[in-house]
């Protein structure tokens, strides 16, 4: 298979939910969304709580831990920006928060990745305006 | 209104010839595909007063009425659910003719999955991956295979499913699209192919993966009332649903990874159709990825929840087998035309006319649709 984009990488295209995810992100720190009415912690971004229906909502720091959930090591880029990284291992994280991220695994050979296995968000400043949440072994 | 059951049927199939390289545009071969369709029905173009053209398929309704001369168009939808579309797509005309909206509906679908842009690329553009565009894909994961990957990876770690079980699958896939002379793939191969096949996303190796292709497909649902005096035998409706699965546009966020939005579609369709899966002579199964059809086997209800890899050994799925399953050779080995040419074999199976692959007697079968991050349709059918 070609890959026949040769652009920059993929970006991500905020909107004004979702602004303060990237902002806090390019700080350094994981923001994610709460309601303002019921408490519940949400993510993805998105206007309404699906508990209370609430659109009222703010943000709050997560501590950042998690454990693999799911993962899959890439063999194949689909994308030419990513052909550099490759064997690349993307993981489904829960966060101790309750929701989940998708995001690299890096630090740890692909055969040592165990389902469970404690892991901690680190940031990837991948452009000038752009951070990246990835995740590394706890404790590493 | 009163129950779907058996309101409507299929009355006419279409196809192009399924190629790995094309001159033609989408819309031409659509337009193809629809012209097959209608003949087949026994119809004019300018009967068709429904149409539920597949978005991300470059044609819309206007294109039809334009080329066809349909004088009045008295129904238009959509049915965005990826690779769900199409089966979702019966459900919406089944609503719209027994509604007494429409007689003829005209379900196309048509596209340059090898010729034109490739999957990693073509996904980014739907709405459908506005989520995964955000938040997912800047990180690497960008295509089907990379975002279905952990459901096959936490399947295997809860039931013990295994690689060797998706290459049952993957073989017998192909093993059906010899008997085909409409099919991409025309090489056999083995288990040992498949396990030697490169890794894409682990545990997904190349031959788990479907077929890129170029091609159209389309059918036509008119009422069973007016389908018992048209051209060829009807294959009634008996039931279909449509069932969205939790977390629907991101698999990150789902609380359960092991389980598709057909695990809701299944008990209305069979509701409606007043069978069981036990009762069914053949199958089209979906198939993007083994994986995916393990997965649905279990959603379905052809057996419980961990374990679709124990059903499908031993040749389950094979024509000779307990449920002959993708009697064409599915996305896998056939054609990907986002699963209309499941359909499509359905009806053929009904009909009598599947040739080498034909089912003795088959009288009751299943066809179902998988899209975007989990997206479910089923439709059974009956002769």
């Amino acid at each position: 298979m070609t890959l026949e984009n040769q652009e920059d990488r993929l970006l991500p295209e905020p909107d004004p939910i979702s602004r303060p995810f990237w902002d806090g992100l390019h700080q350094h720190r994981l923001m994610l969304q709460k309601c303002d009415a019921c408490g519940a912690v949400r993510h993805y971004p998105r206007p309404v709580c699906d508990q209370c229906y609430s659109m009222d909502y703010g943000w709050q720091e997560a501590t950042g831990k998690g454990t693999v959930h799911s993962w899959t090591v890439s063999h194949h880029a689909f994308h030419f920006s990513f052909k550099k990284d490759l064997p690349m291992i993307n993981a489904l994280v829960d966060l101790d928060e309750g929701v989940r991220l998708n995001c690299r695994l890096t630090g740890i050979e692909a055969d040592d990745v165990v389902s469970g296995m404690a892991v901690e968000v680190k940031f990837d400043d991948v452009t000038d305006e752009v951070t990246l949440p990835i995740v590394v072994p706890a404790g590493g | 209104m009163s129950s779907l059951k058996e309101a409507c049927a299929v009355t006419g199939v279409g196809e192009t010839a399924y190629t790995r390289g094309t001159d033609r545009t989408p819309t031409q071969l659509q337009m193809e595909a629809s012209l097959k369709a209608i003949d087949d029905a026994g119809l004019t173009p300018k009967d068709i007063d429904g149409i539920i053209p597949y978005l991300g398929g470059s044609a819309v309704a206007e294109d039809f009425i334009t080329n066809f001369g349909i004088e009045d168009l008295r129904f238009s939808a959509a049915t965005p659910m990826g690779g769900a579309s199409c089966v979702a797509a019966i459900q919406a005309a089944v609503l719209a003719v027994a509604g007494g909206v429409a007689n003829h509906v005209l379900i196309p679908i048509g596209r340059v999955g090898f010729s034109g842009p490739r999957i990693g690329s073509r996904v980014r553009n739907f709405p459908q991956f506005k989520v995964v565009g955000e938040y997912e894909m800047p990180s690497g994961a960008i295509a089907p295979a990379q975002l279905y990957a952990p459901m096959a990876r936490k399947h295997m770690e809860l039931y013990g499913t295994t690689s060797l079980q998706f290459a049952e699958i993957a073989v017998i896939m192909r093993d059906h699209a010899l008997l085909n002379d409409n099919a991409t793939m025309t090489k056999p191969i083995t288990i040992e192919d498949h396990q030697n096949s490169r890794m894409i996303a682990d545990p997904l190796r190349l031959f788990d993966c479907s077929q890129e292709s170029d091609g159209g497909a389309a059918i036509v649902i008119s009422s069973s009332d007016r389908a018992k005096d048209m051209r060829q035998p009807p294959a009634y409706i008996m039931g279909v649903a449509e069932g969205h699965p939790d977390s629907p546009s991101t698999i990150a966020q789902r609380p359960d990874l092991t389980t598709l939005g057909i695990a809701k579609a299944a008990p209305k369709a069979f509701g409606m159709a007043g069978v069981t899966p036990h009762d069914m002579d053949v199958a089209e199964i979906y198939d993007c990825f083994t994986y995916i059809v393990l997965c649905q086997l279990e959603d379905l209800g052809f057996c419980k929840k961990g374990e679709g890899g124990a059903f499908v050994e031993g040749g389950t799925l094979s024509l000779k087998g307990k449920l002959p399953t993708n009697t064409h050779g599915g996305l896998l080995s056939q054609a990907h035309v986002v699963g209309m040419n499941h359909v499509i074999e359905l009806v053929r199976q009904l009909r009598g006319t599947a040739g080498k692959a034909q089912v003795p007697d088959a009288e009751l079968g299943l066809v179902t649709g998988y899209g975007d991050m989990g997206d479910g349709s089923l439709a059974i059918m009956r002769r």
